[in-house]
């Protein structure tokens, strides 16, 4: 049993050393940069394998990327800095978050007005319903 | 006839959408729609400036602006893609019939490779730049070769083509947005 249980302590510790060996090592010595570094790489998409995030990625162009926002936060680029230089190149579409724009904004919009649509139907048909019994009753 | 119309509303809507979708899952299946294809952000702005080793000479650098004042093709490729191999001959029937610079972008790829590869298939590049760090892919948005930019004399990014570039989708996306006069 304990046998076993050492097994599969193994195999889990080493799927998780293999998660974290996408880059041997840490991007930064310094908490705060390693923080940055870390949030950018997991809000920015790989645009091979379009439904990773960078970070999770071992596609060849992530890890360009990766190395890209490393460098760039090393040079003390800011954060905006950073995405807007891969959005100038790569769109909106690289940013897990999208901004509003015009495009956009039927996106971010059309969940609320279904619902809107969805309930006015729904409101609809049950007055209808109900008059209909109304009517059945009174007759 | 309008009471039918009313009556099945909800089918309706659902005709309707299924009309939609089947147009795009057909679009895609045919080739017309890419789902993966991104629209990019670099059309109509100015192409971004590069100073790589070259390939073909290591000695020597290529640079965008070298060919300043002429249409160009910037074509990104690596002796290690397959669909690279497959427009090999297109570049080389375009390179001779159109009088414009054809500047290979060889990306993330060993040089030496690359120069046996065209070695052995033909030349249709005018110059290679050696992008080993895959630096100016970034710098122009790629994510997967080949990809083709067309560059105005002046230096402004007309066209990108995704995908093997062909003689036909040369003629159809390209060959429009040159004015003749301008090409030499």
């Amino acid at each position: 049993m304990s046998a076993r249980r050492g097994i599969a302590a193994l195999v889990c510790g080493l799927w998780i050393v293999a998660a974290l060996a996408i880059d041997a090592g840490e991007a930064f010595p310094d908490a705060p940069r390693q923080e940055r570094y870390l949030a950018l790489v997991h809000e920015l998409r790989c645009v091979v394998c379009q439904n990773q995030t960078i970070a999770d990625s071992n596609a060849d162009l992530a890890a360009d990327l990766r190395h890209q926002v490393r460098d760039r936060i090393a040079r003390g680029e800011s954060d905006e800095d950073i995405k807007r230089y891969l959005t100038d190149r790569y769109g909106d579409f690289i940013l897990y978050d999208p901004p509003w724009s015009a495009r956009s904004a039927v996106l971010w919009v059309a969940p609320a007005l279904l619902l809107v649509v969805a309930l006015v139907v729904i409101g609809r048909v049950i007055r209808a319903r109900s008059s209909e019994l109304n009517q059945e009753e009174s007759s | 006839m309008t009471r039918v119309l009313r009556q099945f509303w909800p089918f309706w809507v659902f005709l309707g959408l299924a009309a939609v979708f089947a147009k795009a899952l057909i679009g895609i299946d045919r080739g017309a729609i890419d789902p993966h294809a991104i629209q990019s952000p670099l059309l109509g702005k100015r192409a971004p400036e590069f100073d790589l080793p070259s390939v073909l000479d290591p000695t020597q650098r290529v640079r965008l602006q070298d060919s300043a004042g002429r249409y160009r093709v910037i074509n990104v490729w690596g002796s290690w893609c397959v669909a690279c191999k497959a427009e090999h001959e297109a570049l080389l029937k375009l390179h001779l019939q159109q009088s414009i610079q054809f500047i290979g972008i060889d990306w993330k790829d060993d040089p030496s490779t690359a120069l046996e590869y065209v070695r052995k298939l033909g030349n249709p590049y005018d110059a290679i730049a050696d992008d080993q760090a895959g630096q100016v892919a970034i710098d122009y948005g790629v994510y997967g070769a080949p990809e083709s930019f067309l560059i105005s004399p002046q230096g402004i990014v007309l066209a990108k083509h995704t995908g093997p570039l062909t003689e036909a989708a040369f003629a159809a996306e390209f060959a429009p947005l040159m004015k003749p006069g301008a090409t030499s």
